[in-house]
């Protein structure tokens, strides 16, 4: 029997990877974009075991109010990334190093 | 119902109808021709939305069944927001005008950007919060990268939008947590689930979202995105980043830690005194390097919302009124000390170090002195308004029962005094090195300066009466 547990385990574990993949990463900044949805999704898992374990839908509209965000927030940062490739010609994440911080 | 809803959210719908329809008028006419115009009319829109507050408001409304609070903090909030906004639009008109920055997009995202933000100080429920959140910065990562043909500009978005996703997924995991041990994502639902011992995974939500917020305020230890955005960014758009959103964010921040959370503060109350402590000494201690202005200002804003969080972290209504008083001193010196930023050049050209200052009291005698009432301000010297500011969130502190934390602000703030100084230094003893900076200043700019710089001196009297107005606005979100 899978229960709600089982769900957020899973959920916490993408959300983990999804840190670790924008933290460790040194190579590409694409990768960094899926890490970002990687995260996303793995609330999207959570709100939506969540919601069924309630019987409350307010998570699942939740869950559709975050795709839409997570859609228009992967168009600009792809956007910005166009950019930056036009002013760099690369995307590697180190060259990200212009500035230091 | 729907229409008793609409009358409450009736500003932001015209503010977000006056944005789209400046967007399709601009693309079907002149495009950037009307940047000028749109930016005037924006400024004049804001201006016009913060008077009918003002005027309009009175008592608590909710509309969609709590999802959406309008009371004496949002409208409070909203106020400083939107003067705020419109100042810097004002500020921004004629430097970007003269770099052929001036993009008729910009006054509508920071139109958008300001929706947003009006959203989430208003927002009462979760979903509201997010939606706000979201609104706000997915505008401001496109301004932070608005010169397109500048490595360090895209560079700024880019690190702005990584690190800001982050923000905000981490604030959702929190959000997602909050709803499945509370069963609702209203706040008023929250707060009753929490009344009794709230459960671990309650516990872990309210940390998750604290860590969101805290990356949205730009508080040690999430602080890293900031120096190097404020760097990168036009200074326009580093003016805008360190007053409307920051007062959005703080004001975010105090809805849901007394809405949702005001059940239990002692949990919350510990981890927003650390954020607090650690943002005034990092913040001051890490400016003491910094050559760079905007590099300087990121640094300063650090230590500014250390303080204001320690208002926040005494979690009573006092507190709150402080960080409210804090804040809206915090952004009118803001304005002023950009002013004088964006009016720093040298035959045209942006000058950003603080060497190029050196002996700026020769030339430019009323400009030195403005700045130097801003800076003593800002450092918090005892006659001017900038004190009072850090008065009141100590005095919190201390009557929250924070006496260490309030021991702490007094070190943190003599620290950061240093950098302060040193530019006032550099202004009236340093010796001279290369050319003097441009002595043109477009008017609008100077009158921002000079009025920014009055405020804080005529300020001490009463305050501009804020202070009757923050104890109401604070005393309607904690009771």
């Amino acid at each position: 029997m899978i229960g709600l547990e089982h769900y957020l385990a899973v959920a916490a574990a993408l959300f983990v990877i999804g840190i670790f993949g924008l933290f460790l990463n040194r190579k590409n900044v694409i990768i960094l974009l899926m890490s970002i949805e990687l995260m996303l999704l793995a609330v999207n898992i959570n709100l939506v075991a969540f919601s069924s374990y309630l019987g409350d839908l307010v998570g699942q509209v939740f869950t559709l109010f975050v795709l839409t965000v997570a859609a228009a927030e992967a168009a600009i940062g792809l956007a910005i990334l166009v950019c930056f490739f036009r002013n760099r010609g690369t995307i590697d994440v180190e060259d990200v190093n212009v500035m230091k911080g | 119902m729907i229409s008793a809803d609409l009358s409450i959210v009736l500003p932001e719908v015209l503010l977000a109808l006056y944005a789209m329809a400046a967007l399709l008028i601009a693309v079907y006419t002149s495009k950037d021709g009307m940047a000028s115009l749109l930016t005037w009319t924006t400024a004049g829109v804001f201006v016009l939305l913060a008077v009918w507050m003002m005027i309009n408001g009175s008592g608590t409304q909710e509309a969609f069944g709590g999802m959406f609070i309008n009371d004496g903090f949002a409208r409070f909030s909203k106020v400083v927001i939107l003067l705020s906004a419109a100042a810097i639009l004002l500020m921004s008109e004629g430097y970007m005008q003269q770099r052929g920055l001036l993009k008729f997009e910009y006054p509508i995202l920071l139109a958008l950007a300001v929706v947003g933000m009006l959203v989430m100080v208003s927002a009462g429920d979760l979903m509201a919060l997010y939606m706000g959140l979201e609104l706000q910065s997915l505008a401001l990562y496109v301004v932070a990268s608005l010169r397109r043909d500048s490595v360090k500009s895209t560079e700024a978005g880019l690190k702005y939008f990584v690190l800001g996703a982050l923000s905000s997924g981490l604030l959702l995991y929190g959000a997602s947590l909050t709803y499945g041990f509370a069963g609702t994502t209203l706040f008023s639902g929250i707060i009753e689930a929490t009344s009794d011992d709230p459960s671990l995974g309650l516990l872990f939500g309210v940390v998750f979202l604290i860590a969101g917020f805290a990356f949205k305020v730009s508080a040690a230890p999430f602080h890293m995105w900031t120096p190097d955005v404020y760097e990168g960014s036009p200074t326009p758009v580093t003016a805008f980043f360190a007053t409307a959103p920051k007062v959005a964010a703080m004001a975010l921040f105090a809805r849901v830690v007394h809405d949702a959370f005001g059940g239990i503060v002692s949990d919350w109350q510990q981890i927003v005194a650390f954020l607090s402590v650690v943002s005034m000494f990092l913040g001051g201690i890490a400016a003491i390097g910094q050559t760079n202005i905007k590099r300087l200002m990121a640094y300063s804003s650090i230590t500014h919302m250390g303080f204001a969080l320690m208002g926040l972290a005494a979690g009573t209504a006092f507190g709150v009124q402080a960080m409210l008083i804090y804040m809206a001193i915090y952004v009118t010196m803001n304005v002023g000390t950009f002013a004088f930023i964006l009016a720093m050049g040298r035959d045209g050209q942006v000058v950003t170090d603080i060497n190029s200052l050196k002996m700026y009291s020769k030339n430019q005698p009323a400009r030195a002195l403005a700045m130097l009432i801003l800076m003593f301000s800002l450092a918090g010297v005892p006659p001017l308004v900038g004190f009072f500011g850090k008065f009141y969130v100590l005095r919190a502190a201390y009557d929250g029962g924070l006496a260490w934390l309030a021991v702490a602000g007094v070190v943190a703030s003599v620290i950061s005094a240093f950098y302060y100084l040193r530019i006032v230094y550099f202004m009236y003893f340093g010796d001279e090195t290369e050319g003097a900076l441009d002595s043109k200043m477009s008017p609008v700019l100077w009158a921002f300066l000079m009025g920014s710089a009055a405020a804080m001196v005529f300020g001490v009297f009463n305050l501009f009466g804020i202070e009757p107005a923050a104890a109401a606005a604070a005393a309607t979100l904690v009771n």
